[in-house]
């Protein structure tokens, strides 16, 4: 007992330059592994797009060079991919948000009341991640193929003419698209919305406001943190997913995204450079745009 | 009406709010139909898991319960599932680990390059899984490390980290610290303080880190395609088989995860929610 007492005054006497040797420990070996995983192959990424091939070399074989040209060459070769990509991500994006909102609306806010309803229709919202990716996109390319009732259906009601499809083309990508990522917008914004204090909204109508001004001057300021997190994590798998724009899954010739082409040229065509110098565009653009939108709208403070 | 208001229990008041004259019933209207929408793929894939198919589950061919009792005939999907299980685990104890000691150490002490640590924390979650999954590739071709499961594990604890940060960081905030100086007071040492009252505390948290990271783990793709090698996974699998056709045992797999996920989740949730319940009507 006395032994300890003393122990443990001796620790309070020193107890900066201890916890910070104790913060070190804790630190240092996760810290390390994502500097070892995540930095340093960022960094083997940008030396492998300046690649140039091998003299004499096989195909696959690369050496170490300053081949800045690899960057011109795939924003030239593969620019209507790389627009598609960015296309396809912004329209999925919007489309979850518009789907998105009313429904986080409802949980957030009018079934307050009800804690079990909330979170019974929150566990429906994220069931699509308890059932593999890739099969709830097959099962979509199955009732979107040409011979699904749904589809026999829209032809039958003329709202598709007799010779149309779906599978293969932009629609079906960007519905793919949009249905895998609605959950990463739903939650932040229920998230938000259910901190939204509705006597601000009551104060609106009180104030004569019509339904339309309050949500358009109130509710939608008061949840704009949770719109910037739902966007941002809507946008950024999407614009680099390959799965719903594959050819196998939702895709055809003509949707090939920026994901399928860094694919094709990495895993297939060994093209390392390439893949390596569209995989830091993709990244680079990602950053600008996510800088700029949440400059733009004011939240700075994500993590 | 004023006085109601201020008086009334904000926010879990019963009073209708302005519903925009889209009438009562459009939102729960659309609710319900917004709901039923995003569990059609479920319930496709759980139907065609009892699909009488001879090589490719696309047309119906009539009901049966082999694929469900033989799992296993299908073997490469068996393994591809395995192997899921053991990735997701190792991987899971791995992350947890080093993300519960990163989210101690981020709340409680002070240290220089905070906002660096910060940002090498974010990165990993503001890139995209290509993005990720090629440069791995590249730094394990450059140095010459053969793909497989190994790389794999690697690949899926560097993108759990981040997420197991995020989700623990929120649980040890919420813990008052005159909890731990309390056992510090009463003489017990560091590792005491830390075995008796933190962790029990913080335990509920690192649960929901490792679940989020094997639910992560276990249903990555793109990553895992580009630092696979020849080793294959459930979703590995699901990929190389849709050209050719996917047995209906995939379907029996992903529909007994997805039904033991989702009783998992709504026990406790249903289970939380009258506890809290059970706490209000006490007190």
């Amino acid at each position: 007992m006395a032994f300890s007492a003393f122990a443990t005054a001796t620790a309070t006497e020193q107890a900066p330059r201890r916890a910070s040797k104790v913060a070190l420990l804790l630190l240092l070996p996760g810290i390390a592994y994502l500097m070892l995983f995540f930095l340093v192959p960022l960094f083997s990424l940008v030396i492998t797009s300046l690649q140039a091939p091998a003299e004499f070399g096989d195909i696959g074989e690369f050496d170490n060079a300053f081949r800045w040209e690899n960057y011109t060459t795939v924003i030239g070769q593969y620019s209507a991919q790389i627009l598609r990509s960015f296309l396809y991500a912004v329209l999925a994006t919007i489309f979850a948000l518009l789907f998105s909102y009313p429904l986080a609306y409802f949980i957030g806010v009018r079934a307050r009341p009800y804690p079990l309803l909330q979170k019974l229709i929150l566990v429906m919202v994220i069931a699509p991640f308890f059932i593999s990716f890739l099969l709830r996109t097959l099962a979509w390319k199955q009732i979107l193929s040409d011979e699904s009732p749904v589809v026999a259906g829209l032809k039958a009601l003329s709202l598709l003419a007799p010779d149309a499809f779906l599978t293969g083309t932009p629609f079906a990508v960007v519905f793919g698209l949009t249905y895998n990522f609605i959950p990463f917008m739903t939650l932040p914004l229920y998230a938000s919305l259910e901190r939204l204090d509705t006597r601000y909204l009551e104060a609106g109508s009180d104030l004569y406001s019509t339904p339309f001004t309050t949500f358009r001057t109130v509710t939608i300021p008061l949840s704009m943190p949770g719109i910037v997190s739902g966007v941002l994590l809507t946008f950024i798998p999407a614009a680099g997913d390959y799965v719903n724009a594959s050819r196998e899954f939702l895709g055809g010739t003509g949707t090939t995204m920026i994901g399928n082409v860094i694919e094709s040229n990495f895993l297939i065509s060994l093209n390392y450079p390439a893949a390596a110098s569209l995989s830091i565009i993709l990244m680079a653009v990602i950053l600008v745009l996510v800088t700029a939108y949440v400059k733009r709208s004011g939240t700075e403070d994500l993590l | 009406m004023l006085a109601e208001a201020i008086t009334a229990p904000q926010p879990r008041n019963r009073r209708q709010l302005p519903s925009f004259g889209l009438g009562k019933w459009l939102l729960p209207l659309y609710t319900t139909l917004a709901l039923l929408f995003l569990l059609i793929p479920i319930a496709y894939t759980f139907v065609f898991s009892f699909n009488d198919s001879v090589k490719s589950n696309i047309s119906w061919r009539g009901f049966t319960f082999d694929n469900w009792t033989g799992v296993c005939k299908a073997q490469d999907v068996c393994e591809a599932f395995g192997n899921s299980i053991l990735i997701a685990f190792v991987a899971t104890v791995a992350a947890t680990t080093l993300g519960t000691m990163i989210a101690i150490a981020l709340v409680r002490y002070r240290f220089r390059f905070r906002s660096s640590i910060s940002l090498l924390l974010f990165l990993p979650m503001a890139t995209p899984e290509v993005v990720l999954g090629a440069g791995l590739a590249a730094q394990f071709l450059g140095a010459g490390i053969p793909k497989g499961l190994g790389t794999i594990i690697i690949a899926h604890t560097m993108f759990c980290i981040s997420f197991v940060v995020v989700t623990v960081k929120a649980r040890v905030s919420s813990i008052d610290p005159a909890l731990e100086e309390a056992g510090r007071d009463l003489y017990g040492s560091p590792a005491q303080v830390f075995w008796r009252i933190t962790f029990p505390l913080l335990l509920p948290g690192i649960v929901a880190a490792a679940l989020l990271s094997f639910a992560l783990s276990f249903d990555d793709f793109i990553i895992t395609n580009f630092n696979s090698g020849a080793a294959t996974t459930f979703p590995k699998f699901v990929y190389v088989a849709a050209s050719r056709g996917i047995p209906a045992e995939a379907n029996v797999i992903a529909s007994a995860v997805f039904i033991l996920a989702i009783t998992l989740v709504i026990t406790t949730q249903v289970s939380s929610t009258l506890r809290a319940r059970r706490l209000a009507a006490k007190s």
